[in-house]
């Protein structure tokens, strides 16, 4: 069976279920790196450029883990998943810069997906790697729509407040779907999904708080339709898809009396982060509703150092309650 | 209304024609200086990168000169240009600039936007006629600036008094801006071209020819980069620049407002080593880099402010090209913390290795003195 290896790092949070759908009903065998540990994060800090941030750092290392045992590496040029948007600059250029820093890979299966203007070529794209494993369009075609399927389950798994590793163990059948609990306290935490849901990058920071009995909730948890009516009050509208869902949903949280603090975490250097986030704090600071903190995260963090400042910040939510 | 717009090299010469070709009162922001970097510094978001910086250093400086409405460029992404003038208004808002801000988004995504934010800018009505020839004027000036920059910066490493040419440039840069008409503008580009190429100059040098490529702030705006492109012509450099203002404004509004495509020499060029656009000038990186390692230079330097993602994506690369075009690459990222002395240093040793391996191709070993 052909393997194809996906790396556990960057859109992996985002949108795993619907590739691993696609290319295990291709007859494909999905492989995933390890879950991240400090060798494979020290590999990447090596091979990648030092000015580059913790998450693409964090796919080479990643994309090293994978490197002999698949036979394809999953690789898409994330270019523009919504009208008139874009990812990140370095999510256009990631196979390319992957490519001409590390040497013996496998080949890469890389779909450019551009729906900034139109979607017919990211579906001329997904036929395209498609026959790769398939000549029959038909089944092509049915792949793509259970990946849909599927992508779409796992949102809705999102929505009803899952987090993403308990949507997969759902979907997979590891765990039993229940009602969650309410915490103690509301705590939303923003950030993209490579750096809030990654275990070692964030310090495990949702399990984290679920043990101080919080209710986490992050930006996958608001539907989408929330964050375009939040991010219509920008002067000009967000070309950034998830800078756009971490203001929209930050927004809304404000706008939530149930929610009773907001953490932000960003990467050391994240381009699209360093505007978003001041436009953020700024707006936390007028409303003066809810208390905000803005975590910085890179591959120096230690831990007692991050838990101190959530201890920090939870004592002031809970005596805010109080007062 | 008073206005104002930031620094970015010799942009302010055709920029304020036109602002006070269509009647409008012009402040300029004092020359950027440590001051506006601190300023800058202390109100801006912390990882956001360097010409965001100076930008705000610069609004703060002529609003208290007394600017009250601030001209800027937009975008479309992805590079974060695109979201600086909201960014900024957020900052002079909460600072208390009571500034106004007039946001030029490029014409090829909206054609209205751009008609009523000129309608803001202008406010007494001014004739088609009286556009077309403020147009035509700034048109040349542009143009004018660039061509002496090119020949000064050509000349540079010839000249046996150091610092004649730079201040030979200063001068005529001040006379091409107090040119009032097309007509004046070229009489004072003969005349300035004539004094340069009356600096005396040693032409036996065999300078090394450098290409820098990059960030267009970088490369624009010689506070933000150290002035390193006369510091590597003091060195015994020969620079051509990538990207001229001139260059710019003809591709982004002349030719993408009219959706034709110029650029595909350089995208077929870095297409081996880089297929896709990512915003900025990370493409165009590439590819210049590509087009001087075939034209013989002797070796690249790589302009780019800290965090910025476009150059990032291709200082990835670049060692990469640097390998199979055979050609020197020094990368060099700048941000408000960069010192002079550090930047020389690192400039003299890398001049110091292509001299060397430059003699060792030709045959010659030689005890290089630069």
């Amino acid at each position: 069976m052909v393997k194809v290896g996906i790396p556990r790092a960057l859109l992996y949070y985002n949108y795993f279920p619907k590739w691993k759908t696609f290319f295990e009903s291709l007859g494909a065998e999905v492989v995933v790196s390890d879950e991240t540990t400090k060798h494979i994060l020290n590999e990447g800090v090596k091979t990648a450029v030092d000015e580059t941030c913790l998450p693409v750092k964090l796919f080479y290392g990643h994309v090293l883990n994978l490197k002999g045992r698949v036979d394809f590496l999953f690789m898409p040029r994330m270019v523009s998943v919504a009208r008139n948007e874009y990812t990140c600059p370095k999510f256009l250029g990631l196979p390319d810069m992957i490519r001409q820093t590390v040497s013996e890979l496998p080949p890469f299966i890389e779909p450019c997906v551009n729906m900034r203007k139109h979607s017919r070529q990211y579906m001329r794209e997904i036929y395209r790697i498609g026959t790769l494993f398939s000549s029959n369009p038909c089944k092509i075609y049915k792949a793509y729509v259970a990946a849909c399927q599927e992508q779409k389950k796992y949102q809705n798994l999102m929505i009803e407040g899952f987090t993403p590793y308990e949507s997969l163990n759902i979907l997979s059948g590891k765990m039993v779907r229940e009602k969650k609990q309410p915490g103690e306290l509301n705590i939303a935490l923003i950030g993209h999904g490579y750096n809030i849901y990654d275990r070692y990058v964030s310090m495990n920071m949702i399990d984290k708080l679920q043990k101080m009995n919080i209710c986490v909730l992050t930006p996958e948890m608001v539907p989408r339709h929330f964050i375009e009516k939040q991010a219509e009050k920008l002067p000009k509208d967000m070309f950034w898809t998830y800078g756009k869902q971490i203001i929209g949903s930050t927004y809304s949280f404000m706008e939530n009396p149930r929610i009773d603090g907001i953490i932000q975490m960003t990467a050391f250097g994240c381009g699209p982060d360093s505007l978003v986030a001041e436009l953020m704090e700024r707006e936390a600071v007028r409303r003066k509703t809810v208390p905000f903190m803005l975590l910085t995260i890179d591959e120096h963090t230690g831990e007692a150092g991050l838990v101190t400042r959530i201890e920090a910040f939870l004592d002031m939510v809970r005596r805010k309650e109080v007062v | 209304m008073v206005v104002t717009f930031p620094h970015m090299g010799t942009l302010n010469i055709p920029v304020k024609t036109f602002l006070e070709g269509i009647g409008q009162e012009v402040v300029l922001p004092p020359p950027s200086s440590k001051r506006t970097i601190e300023l800058g510094v202390k109100h801006s978001p912390e990882f956001a990168c360097l010409p965001l910086k100076i930008n705000v250093g610069n609004y703060i400086e002529a609003w208290e000169k007394g600017a009250d409405t601030v001209v800027m460029a937009g975008g479309v992404g992805p590079c974060r240009f695109g979201y600086y003038a909201q960014v900024q208004r957020e900052i002079l808002q909460d600072l208390g600039c009571d500034m106004e801000m007039i946001v030029m988004e490029p014409p090829d995504c909206d054609w209205k936007d751009l008609k009523h934010q000129y309608r803001r800018l202008t406010q007494r009505r001014i004739s088609t006629g009286q556009l077309v020839k403020t147009l035509h004027l700034v048109w040349k000036k542009l143009n004018a600036v660039d061509e002496i920059e090119k020949l000064s910066l050509k000349y540079h490493p010839y000249e046996i008094n150091r610092g004649d040419t730079k201040k030979a440039f200063d001068q005529i840069l001040k006379w091409i801006e107090e040119a009032k008409h097309p007509k004046e503008v070229k009489e004072v580009l003969t005349a300035g071209k004539k004094k340069i190429n009356k600096i005396e100059r040693d032409l036996q040098r065999q300078p090394l020819r450098i290409g820098l490529v990059g960030e267009i702030y970088m490369l624009l705006e010689p506070f933000a980069s150290l002035n390193i492109q006369w510091s590597l012509g003091d060195l015994g450099a020969e620079v051509s620049k990538s990207i001229y203002l001139s260059d710019w404004v003809k591709e982004h509004l002349v030719f993408n407002a009219l959706h034709l495509n110029r650029s595909g020499s350089l995208k077929n060029l870095a297409k081996p080593y880089l297929n896709h656009f990512v915003g900025g000038h990370g493409l165009e990186t590439i590819g210049h880099t590509v087009k001087y390692a075939n034209g013989g230079y002797d070796g690249v330097i790589q302009l780019m402010p800290f965090t910025c993602m476009p150059e990032i994506v291709a200082e990835s690369i670049l060692p990469q090209v640097s390998k199979e075009k055979d050609i020197p690459v020094l990368s060099l990222v700048l941000d408000e913390q960069s010192g002079e002395a550090g930047v020389a240093t690192r400039l003299e040793a890398f001049l110091d290795l292509i001299a060397r391996r430059k003699a060792q191709q030709e045959g010659e070993l030689v005890w290089m003195s630069i």
